[in-house]
């Protein structure tokens, strides 16, 4: 079996996200750097179809040199090969994005073969645009089905069951490969790497694919953070003795009747 | 001008968000509503109620139940016929799901979870504000594009009455038997009861609670208050709760009356999953900790001694009051 997973570098805030002055991007000054929760159990998730399965994981990503860093991680966790396709600057719109993602999917499997199972996660953590999984599978031809919290290969290894939440409770599809899903935190708890494995990731070769595609029609113009009403925390004592305090306060709230 | 608004519904039923849809299409020009499957053909009241001037039926075998690729390719279908100047759709999973298809098929850009939406004057761009972060950051973008496809966050549109009288037409689109692939077919009902999403009170609890048997409690104190318990990522990722229960962007979107954050440093991807609760109580050893500064109340102390005080407080004024009554 072939997995793909597709994974965006994006920073790691802590309390707030700050903003640069020019309101052009995340002040990334002080932060580290990570992918989606959801590309997270997306990786995951390719490593255990390839351990189940047989086969081997791709992981892609298109960003700056620097996403080299998240390529390694997940080819610390048991993916074997990387793919980076490398951008200067900003962030490329949603419609760029998917159209260089989906040109050098078609070169990979062009040279090396169909890839069975791709895997993007729901949305990306920063920009959220909840689209570029749906349009690569569009574009490749294959279904696509977002959300997904479990997957299981079934039917001889011809297709795939796929579950999500939906508001009334879990919806069941069977899709058959090759097949590409958005893959949701919840779906599995992702490993965390070996020693072994962070040293086989250095000796992974990172094949880079420089993209071409054009711009689409989103361009964003500035970014700034919602303002928040300042409240001044009552502080309603210190330690177990601030217990009745805490009680009358559920009293007053209509909480506790 | 002319809006599609591509209505969200669970076999039939409308949801919430849908009116919200609605009420962000209102204010640009007239609402075709879009309503997909025969299931949905009775929301034609509530979809005039909510100012739809006309309703567009769809109606196919693969429509029956809900398929992303089947919805997708219908609405873009319609959208071709209708040459609207815009479509509108919900920033839920399936609105968001079913415009990136539409986007996808029709080669046009898609803008998601928009909060503000200001049309283009003398054919310059559409100007729109929308979150990213899960809501943490707000971004304006300009958009350039045939057929502007939008979906507005939620929460960020009130969904209120705007009686009209609605027009009814059908239409049938063309689908390929093979878009039968990616149909819904099978579901797991999900249990009565308080959800995480739902519930009136939620006791959270974070990497300070230590261990998956330290949140006995937690669950106490939700017990005792009709409450469930939510946890942060730190919580998930060392496997000592399931996912279902975290709180925050990649986990479930909270509003109850009153959250307890115990032990819970208040990063903001959990805190943009907490904000909509009514109040916060922050139960934390660190007095600078976000969740404390940002809380409507805090207890500054150990959550393990804090949370048993709370409950056995509770208990205690329970049976003092039950003996006055008897
Ligand atoms: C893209 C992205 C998405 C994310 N999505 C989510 C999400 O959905 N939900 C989420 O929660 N996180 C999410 N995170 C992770 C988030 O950034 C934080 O890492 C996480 O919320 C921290 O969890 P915590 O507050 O429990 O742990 P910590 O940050 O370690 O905080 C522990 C707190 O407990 C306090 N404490 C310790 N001992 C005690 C004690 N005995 N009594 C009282 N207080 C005590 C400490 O003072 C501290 O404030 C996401 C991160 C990224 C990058
Ligand atoms: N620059 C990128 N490189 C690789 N994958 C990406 C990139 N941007 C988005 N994706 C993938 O597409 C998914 C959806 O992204 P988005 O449409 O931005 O919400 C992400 O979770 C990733 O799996």
């Amino acid at each position: 079996m072939r997995v793909l997973v597709c994974v965006k570098r994006v920073p790691a805030p802590g309390a707030r996200i700050n903003i640069t002055a020019d309101g052009q991007a995340v002040d990334t000054a002080f932060l580290g750097f990570t992918m989606s929760p959801h590309e997270e159990c997306a990786v995951e998730a390719a490593v255990q179809l390839v351990e189940q399965h047989g086969g081997a994981a791709t992981v892609l990503t298109l960003g700056p040199a620097e996403a080299d860093e998240q390529l390694r991680y997940a080819a610390s966790l048991g993916v074997a090969e990387a793919v980076l396709l490398p951008i200067d600057g900003p962030d490329w719109d949603p419609q760029r994005t998917a159209s260089a993602i989906g040109e050098a999917i078609a070169a990979i499997e062009a040279a090396d073969g169909a890839f069975d199972v791709i895997l993007f996660g729901n949305e990306s953590a920063d920009s959220g645009g909840f689209q570029v999984g749906i349009r690569v599978a569009r574009a490749l031809g294959r279904p696509i089905v977002n959300g997904i919290k479990g997957i299981e290969i079934v039917g001889d290894g011809t297709s795939l069951r796929a579950r999500r939440d939906a508001e009334s409770g879990m919806e069941v599809y069977e899709l058959p490969l090759p097949v590409v899903l958005g893959v949701k935190e919840g779906i599995n708890l992702p490993r965390y790497p070996t020693l072994k494995g962070r040293l086989a990731s250095k000796k992974v070769a990172v094949a880079l694919m420089p993209p071409t595609a054009v711009a689409g029609g989103q361009q964003m113009v500035t970014l700034w953070q919602p303002t928040e009403q300042a409240s001044a925390t009552v502080i309603l004592g210190t330690g177990p003795e601030a217990a009745p305090a805490v009680v009358d306060l559920l009293e007053e709230l209509g909480i506790l009747k | 001008m002319n809006v599609v608004v591509v209505v969200e519904h669970d076999r039939g039923a409308l949801s919430s968000a849908s009116l919200e849809a609605l009420a962000a299409a209102r204010p640009l020009g007239a609402v075709l509503a879009v309503t997909i499957g025969a299931g949905a053909d009775l929301l034609i009241g509530q979809l005039a109620a909510h100012g739809a001037s006309t309703v567009h039926q769809v109606h196919h075998d693969l429509l029956a139940d809900y398929g992303p690729e089947a919805w997708g390719e219908a609405v873009a279908q319609l959208v071709t016929l209708l040459a609207p100047d815009a479509v509108i759709a919900t920033g839920t999973d399936r609105g968001n799901e079913v415009i990136a298809h539409v986007a996808a098929i029709l080669d046009q850009p898609m803008v998601a979870n928009c909060t503000a939406i200001e049309p283009a004057a003398d054919g310059g761009p559409w100007k729109l504000i929308r979150v990213r972060w899960g809501g943490s950051l707000l971004e304006r973008c300009e958009l350039t594009a045939a057929t502007p496809l939008l979906t507005v966050a939620h929460h960020a549109f009130e969904g209120s009455p705007s009686p009209v009288e609605a027009t009814v037409v059908e239409f049938v689109p063309e689908l390929d038997a093979s878009l039968a692939r990616s149909m819904v077919i099978d579901r797991v009902e999900r249990a009565a009861g308080v959800t995480l999403g739902t519930a009136p009170v939620v006791v959270g609890g974070g990497r300070g609670v230590g261990s998956p048997e330290a949140f006995a409690p937690l669950e106490d104190l939700a017990a005792l208050l009709g409450g469930v318990v939510g946890c942060s990522r730190a919580v998930t990722n060392n496997g000592w709760r399931n996912h279902t229960d975290q709180v925050g962007q990649t986990g479930t979107r909270i509003a109850p009356d009153l959250y307890f954050a115990c032990g819970i440093s208040g990063a903001i991807q959990h805190w943009v999953g907490a904000m909509a609760s009514k109040k916060i109580l922050a139960i934390n050893t660190d007095p600078d900790a976000n969740m404390v500064t940002k809380a409507d109340y805090a207890v500054i102390g150990d959550l393990h001694k804090v949370v048993p005080a709370i409950a056995a407080e509770i208990r205690r004024r329970r049976t003092s009051t039950s003996v006055l009554v008897t």
